[in-house]
């Protein structure tokens, strides 16, 4: 029988099983996470006791649905939690579960593998209390946690939003909510946002509860500085008529957009092409999300569409599997699913013009401003690296003479503002700058987890 | 069509072509080189900076001390420094064969003036608390030293250029031709150099050149699998080895622990590809474990390789052309060269200029391969 893998159990991953298991195949599911649901539907422990439904707001019912269906499918299928897949070689998966690295063999192979924060640095990001917005949804889904007391949230997303009406719901205070990009921008990118007429009321509504809970809300600004003594203390900005407020806070959540998490999608061999709007490299796939010959890409880790988007694209992904071993096909549901993926897509490609990822803010940091964490590099570091005779132009080479991006996150935080500092560095277009190349182990793996020296 | 003409062309930017162009324009000679992608990009850049006096090629031990003093040399030469670090190297027996084998290496070393250590366990234990009680032996050399492959040959190659020679990065070679006493080369850009003497130090893509000219030596192209952990406090201070081959390892003061390990990968020029099998990953991860046992909670975090040339002696080749005056020839360093890289910089220097060199280089000749080439035991367990 054919071996299908999947990878990653949110929206995606839980969606392709479903229409597998119902076409009598059991697919192997591995997630990192402990329990089913991804980012976005991050489920906490029970013993928490947390009101997901207060958390959830609008979407505590879609939350609790796909919950249900997993607790559906959970005994149709071989589900493996706190699995990480750290390494692919061909058609052998490196799987590291509780510490111990083994392998697994795979004919077919989905990465639904989800997305993280995209991050623009700012003068004292690197001060304990700065979070990205994504951390700090997690801390509060995942540990019932809050990032802190009075939160600022900063960076181009309608998240910012949200994660501060989720914040507020769970009260906290609400520092400000400050998007660099300016007001005026988004309203002309406006008329493309139209397409998910709900998703966009919803954005609006929480603009509206934050305006009305008196919470200032501010566009077009640009982040001075992350002040505090050994830990965040406040948020300076600069605003458009060129006034430093400052925001006294305790912690703060960046957040401009999210970036799939590619990494395993460039080990498994898929070729990238550079997405001018994103400003990022994202793998390529056909109308189905396959990227090669037994290669197929879905949900947010291949194109950030949000959670719905990324459940169509699970099933249609699943289709495509289907199809593949010559099984027959509904193709009204695979138009439909089709259609559903690429006006959800369509719409967050609008958002990603609207909130826009702030390149000239990030080509215009001050030198002393931390670039790589893991490896504390400075921008100035680069750009010095850069100006030398001979000096790399190129991400990979200025990786290689810098050590940007060589650290702990193989560049997954530092990545998309390296790409812009080396954009700016040498005059060309962000493509020119290139993509850092996948690297098996994907994240951090401990010598023990090879086994007992023999 | 643009026609440049030069003293000396040198085809590839490895840190043997920087170190020459280094040489030659401090003496005064027009020279280009020559490199496809950016210097120091292959074998020169992803090796593991091992700058490893103990347990040498015998006859390459004049080379590697004329070499080593370079290196020692190397901030007040070159104008910058690439992290050089005289920390030692320790050779580890996990039992009493190894350990004769090591003895033999020392006494090697010893022949040609080094003072190598012979260390007992109690005072294994007691000198490098970390390491395993597997370690029954060991000799240390602490004139041995590393220095970071990813930054030594830009660094030469810029010093390079200061002196006046001029490096043209991706740049492809598509053509060499004998023209009169000289050559000729045309490049993919569509402009043309024409020059005396040409330096072919273009590591697996060498024999290329050779073959026009000839001659050839039967290189083949694999990558050293190296891996590199998060930092973790500083402690180990020299540069480890297992005799056995399993690891070798070493701490950069920033804590991160670099290592390497056997046998080594598949690589693929034309592709320009070298991947880490993730086997190899956890042997190494094991190997290290094995000498360090404190380590078995210190996380890999990045693992890469490259295209390094070897022959099946594993002894370089270095010096002039059999058929082609004017003609000289390094490559194939067998994962061996970045320590002697700028000794092997020198001899080409003044094998060019004087017409002979003071170091004997006589093992190192393309002619050995006019009969059927020896084979290394090394062989055995370096390669898969």
């Amino acid at each position: 029988m054919t071996e299908i893998v999947i990878v990653g159990a949110g929206p995606a991953g839980i969606s392709a099983a479903e229409l597998l298991v119902a076409n009598g195949l059991k697919p192997i599911l591995i997630d990192e996470g402990a329990r089913a649901g991804g980012q976005g539907y991050r489920r906490p422990a029970d013993d928490l006791a947390l009101d997901m439904t207060r958390l959830m707001g609008s979407e505590a019912g879609r939350y609790a649905a796909l919950h249900k269906r997993f607790g559906a499918l959970h005994s149709q299928i071989d589900y493996r939690p706190q699995t990480l897949v750290w390494a692919i070689d061909g058609k052998h998966l490196h799987l590291l579960r509780d510490g111990r690295a083994e392998t697994l063999d795979c004919d077919r192979l989905l990465i639904a593998s989800g997305a993280m924060d995209r991050i623009a640095p700012l003068p004292g990001w690197t001060k304990p209390g700065v979070f990205t917005l994504g951390g700090a949804q997690a801390a509060l889904k995942d540990q019932g946690c809050l990032i802190g007391s009075r939160v600022a949230f900063l960076g181009s997303s309608p998240l910012l939003a949200l994660a501060a009406k989720q914040y507020r719901a769970m009260g906290a205070e609400i520092a400000v909510i400050a998007d660099t990009t300016a007001f005026s921008a988004k309203l002309a990118a406006m008329p493309a946002l139209l397409g998910a007429p709900r998703t966009l009321l919803r954005g609006l509504l929480y603009m509206a509860a934050a305006l009305r809970a008196g919470i200032p809300t501010l566009h077009g600004v640009t982040p001075v500085a992350v002040e505090g003594d050994g830990r965040v203390e406040a948020l300076v900005l600069r605003d458009d008529s060129g006034r430093e407020p400052r925001f006294a806070c305790d912690a703060i959540a960046l957040g401009y957009g999210l970036k799939p998490e590619t990494q395993l999608a460039d080990l498994a061999g898929a070729e990238f092409a550079y997405d001018p709007d994103f400003r990022l490299f994202l793998p390529k796939i056909d109308g189905f999300g396959r990227a090669r010959p037994g290669l197929y890409l879905a949900g947010d880790g291949v194109r950030i569409g949000g959670a719905d988007a990324a459940e169509a694209s699970g099933a249609l992904a699943a289709h495509a599997i289907l199809a593949d071993l010559g099984r027959t096909q509904d193709i009204a549901a695979i138009r439909l699913l089709a259609r559903r993926v690429a006006r959800l897509r369509d719409f967050q490609r609008g958002l990603a013009r609207a909130f826009a990822w702030p390149r000239e803010q990030i080509a215009a940091l001050p030198d002393p401003v931390t670039l790589c964490r893991c490896e504390n590099v400075t921008v100035g570091e680069v750009r010095s690296a850069m100006a030398k005779a001979l000096g790399p132009v190129e991400v990979n080479r200025v990786k290689a003479i810098t050590r940007c991006g060589m650290g702990r996150c193989q560049g997954r935080v530092c990545g998309p503002a390296l790409q812009e500092i080396v954009a700016a560095g040498t005059e060309q277009g962000g493509e020119a700058a290139g993509r850092l190349r996948g690297q098996a182990p994907v994240k951090p793996i401990a010598l023990a987890a090879a086994g007992e020296p023999t | 069509m643009s026609t440049q003409t030069t003293d000396v062309t040198i085809v590839g930017g490895g840190l043997i072509g920087a170190w020459t162009a280094f040489f030659l324009a401090r003496r005064g000679q027009r020279v280009t080189l020559i490199e496809k992608g950016a210097v120091g990009e292959q074998s020169s850049g992803v090796n593991f900076g091992n700058l490893r006096l103990q347990g040498r090629f015998p006859g390459q031990y004049p080379l590697s001390l004329r070499s080593q003093a370079l290196w020692e040399d190397f901030d007040a030469l070159i104008g910058e420094d690439c992290e050089f670090e005289q920390t030692g190297h320790l050779y580890l027996a996990y039992d009493e064969e190894e350990h004769a084998k090591l003895e033999g290496y020392a006494k090697v070393s010893e022949s040609y003036g080094l003072a190598i250590e012979r260390v007992g366990p109690a005072e294994l234990r007691r000198r490098w608390p970390w390491l395993s009680e597997r370690a029954v032996a060991a000799t240390f050399s602490a004139r041995d030293a590393t220095a970071n492959p990813r930054l030594a040959t830009p660094t030469v190659a810029r010093a390079a250029a200061r002196q006046g020679a001029i490096i043209r990065e991706n740049t492809r070679v598509v053509a060499v031709d004998r023209e009169g006493n000289g050559f000729a080369l045309m490049l993919a850009d569509g402009s043309r150099i024409s020059c005396g003497a040409l330096v072919n130090c273009a590591g697996a893509w060498a024999p290329e050149i050779a073959e026009r000219f000839g001659e050839t030596a039967p290189v083949f192209a694999a990558g050293p699998p190296q891996f590199v952990t998060e930092p973790f406090p500083y402690r180990i201070e020299p540069s480890v080895q297992a005799i056995d081959g399993s690891v070798i390892f070493r701490q950069i003061p920033r804590g991160n622990i670099i290592l390497a390990g056997y046998p080594r990968t598949a690589a693929d020029p034309q592709a320009n590809h070298a991947p880490v099998p993730p086997v190899k990953t956890l042997a190494a991860m094991r190997g290290l474990a094995r000498v360090a046992p404190m380590l078995a909670q210190c996380h890999v975090i990045r693992v890469w390789s490259g295209i390094e040339a070897y022959l099946p002696d594993m002894i370089p080749v270095i010096g002039s052309s059999g058929t082609t005056p004017g003609l000289f020839h390094a490559f194939g360093f067998c994962g061996h060269g970045f320590q002697i890289g700028p000794g092997v910089g020198l001899c080409l220097s003044e094998m060019i200029l004087d017409g002979e060199t003071p170091t004997p280089l006589d093992p190192f000749s393309i002619m050995r391969f006019r009969k059927a080439p020896t084979v290394s035991e090394k062989f055995r367990k370096e390669f898969d």
